[in-house]
């Protein structure tokens, strides 16, 4: 984790104001995917649903329980995201490459700053 | 190489079938993800961090021209354009969708490819010498009992549901180019006392969390009798292996726990209990095997070529190739090549589809139509004409495919680690280009010599850093990768498992500690020492102390 990203998580927890979303796996392509505010799953991390208390993540999972009874998702699990001036931002370095859906085939260096 | 007969057509288009059932019903509901999983799996599907992913089995890491450009089409088609070399000679797709899987398995189907046993506690693709049947120190192809194996150990009623997952692998050659100390059974082809052939048989090697280098269970075995004593090994493995937890699973723990000596005492009781002949090959079956691996008819040729000497003496780039990337062939004026997809920059053992159908077209045009690929993440035309490397070290270069950096640094072995794999516990791909940014000068990659760097994302050790002469290995700590480093290990015939030099580096460091690394041992070797010989003589204090000693 950069220190930025490192910063972030020390003071997340100091202020506790981190939020959940929940994430999973499209079945029909294993692609990335949160539960969005309507019910549907998004690749957007962006516009995924936040929830900031334990209740609305219990309503959340209940949504996520359909869907994957009605074959949509497979592996949903929530994750902790920052609300930062720029958008949502995952809180591990794992959520943080899924939520980027990058390749990294391409002949530059590096490119997606974690 | 082998091709299919009836049977193995008609076994793999069933299967094939019977996937695209089981893939509709899981689509329609009729099946659960907890009753699909195991089939997917069973078929080589994995569900990753991004995608689902597929692992396709190359046998003995042997493709030809037509298979190349098959998985070049499924890249192009089905994923987004490129595959990954693993360290076990197979290919993996990573973003194909369960939708399209059972139309791939066809189009692999279409070529004599599958992806059965890539995945499960069975027995997996064997490991072979990538220059099998080319070697200039070949005693015997191995690949004929890659293929023996394989037809054996494929759907085998008593061995499809081991303990563990279960990898052997076979060097016919001195050199160990297959890493078999590091394999469940190790398989050596060796002379024996009457100048006959055979297997010197090693058990209880592997990786991951409890790395052991493989103990010896027999000196010598007639090839004959090969697969009623793997048959024996594997029976009492799977009676005594321990299924009550993974960690502890595998056959090295239970060879390490039992003792090579008592492993050996059952497994000798065993075999000579039950009936051999009923298992052992008749000879007609292995003859009718080994003419699919008879050798390209090679005319001997001249072992100089003035076009060669000349481009050699006036390009760097190319001399540098063919010193590291051109080995030597059993005949005389014939090369393999290795085609490097190490090129500074990319994920190591990644290849593009068009990189695919280059390779192909240049095995047709220069290499007598072999393709092989190595545990290291490479390629290998294995029957080059020696005249032939100018023309082909261009056409390679154009391709971004003729980096001259085999058994260098810069052909470090890199698993996916987090940028792909659900398992991981931190990134290796960004850190090995890093590490390669580094050391992107070929002159200082010639100045280290040769030295096998090796990384892997977590403990499970797919990138094999226990046996790198350097190795690294992410771990998590707290939330931030770290990577700890290792000294010392070699897959080699000196196989030997790395040793934890100190504390672990973050990710921005390690290419420094590397640096330090390779420069202390520069400083500090002897004449004609390799990186494993100044290690094995001065000692970790030499290393720790330029690493940490200012801490
Ligand atoms: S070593 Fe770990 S991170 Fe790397 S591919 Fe294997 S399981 Fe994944």
């Amino acid at each position: 984790m950069d220190k930025r990203n490192a910063k972030r998580l020390a003071d997340a927890n100091k202020a506790g104001d981190t939020v959940q979303a929940l994430t999973a796996n499209r079945l029909s392509d294993g692609i990335v995917v949160y539960l969005d505010g309507q019910g549907g799953w998004t690749e957007d991390m962006a516009k995924a649903r936040f929830a900031e208390d334990d209740e609305t993540l219990q309503q959340m999972q209940g949504i996520a329980d359909k869907a994957v009874a009605d074959r949509l998702v497979v592996e949903v699990y929530p994750i902790g995201v920052m609300i930062e001036d720029e958008g949502p931002v995952a809180l591990s370095v794992r959520e943080r490459i899924r939520a980027a859906h990058k390749t990294t085939l391409t002949k530059d260096w590096y490119d997606v700053p974690l | 190489m082998y091709r299919y007969d009836e049977f193995d057509n008609t076994f793999v288009r069933e299967r094939v079938a019977e996937f695209r059932d089981q893939a509709e019903r899981r689509l329609s509901g009729q099946l659960s993800e907890a009753e699909f999983k195991p089939l997917r799996l069973r078929n080589g599907l994995y569900l990753q961090l991004h995608a689902y992913m597929l692992r396709i089995a190359i046998p003995y890491g042997e493709l030809s021209p037509r298979q190349l450009r098959q998985l070049a089409m499924i890249g192009r088609k089905y994923d987004r354009g490129y595959g990954h070399f693993t360290t076990r000679q197979n290919l993996q797709f990573n973003w194909v969708r369960l939708v399209d899987m059972p139309d791939i398995l066809d189009a692999l189907a279409d070529v004599e490819m599958h992806c059965i046993q890539t995945s499960g506690n069975c027995i997996r693709n064997t490991t072979a010498d990538p220059y099998a049947g080319a070697a200039f120190d070949e005693i015997e192809d191995p690949r004929v009992w890659c293929e023996v194996i394989r037809q054996w150990s494929t759907l085998h009623p008593e061995f499809n549901w081991l303990p563990r997952k279960f990898k052997i692998a076979i060097s016919g050659a001195a050199e160990d180019r297959a890493a078999t100390e590091f394999h469940d059974i190790g398989l050596r082809i060796v002379k024996g006392p009457d100048g006959k052939t055979g297997f010197r048989v090693l058990v209880g090697g592997g990786m991951g969390r409890s790395p052991f280098v493989g103990k010896e269970i027999r000196p010598f075995l007639e090839k004959q009798h090969l697969l009623s004593y793997l048959d024996s090994m594997l029976r009492v493995y799977n009676r005594y292996g321990r299924r009550d937890n993974i960690y502890k699973a595998r056959i090295k723990i239970l060879v390490h726990e039992l003792g090579i000596d008592k492993y050996r005492e059952e497994v000798e009781a065993d075999w000579e209990a039950n009936r051999k002949e009923s298992i052992d090959l008749p000879q007609a079956e292995y003859d009718r095997i080994a003419a699919y691996f008879e050798p390209p008819a090679l005319a001997p040729r001249p072992v100089r070529d003035e076009g060669v000497d000349a481009r050699r003496e006036t390009d760097p780039a190319f001399a540098g190739w063919l010193r590291n990337n051109a080995k030597p062939h059993k005949v005389p004026g014939y090369t393999s090549v290795v085609v490097s997809l190490k090129e500074p920059g990319r994920t190591p053992g990644d290849a593009s589809s068009e990189a695919m159908e280059l390779v192909a077209d240049l095995a047709e045009q220069y290499g007598n139509g072999a393709i092989r690929v190595n545990y290291t993440q490479n390629l290998i035309l294995p029957h080059v004409a020696w005249s032939d490397l100018p023309a082909l070290y261009d056409a390679l270069a154009a391709g971004g495919l003729a980096t001259g950096n085999n058994e260098l640094l810069g052909d470090l072995i890199c698993c996916p680690g987090l940028d792909y794999c659900n398992l991981a516990n931190a990134r290796s791909i960004p850190i090995a280009k890093e590490i390669a940014k580094r050391f992107e000068d070929p002159e200082r990659q010639a100045e280290i010599g040769q030295i096998r760097l090796n990384m892997s994302g977590c403990i499970n050790a797919c990138g094999h850093h226990h046996s790198g002469n350097i190795g690294i290995l992410g771990v998590d700590k707290k939330g931030t990768e770290l990577y700890q480093i290792t000294l010392g290990g070699s897959p080699k015939d000196d196989a030997s498992i790395g040793s934890i030099i100190g504390p672990g580096f973050r990710a921005e460091a390690v290419p420094d500690a590397i640096d330090t690394i390779v420069s202390t041992y520069i400083a500090h070797r002897d004449e004609g020492e390799t990186f494993l010989d100044t290690w094995r003589r001065l000692g970790a204090e030499p290393f720790k102390e330029a690493l940490y000693g200012a801490r």
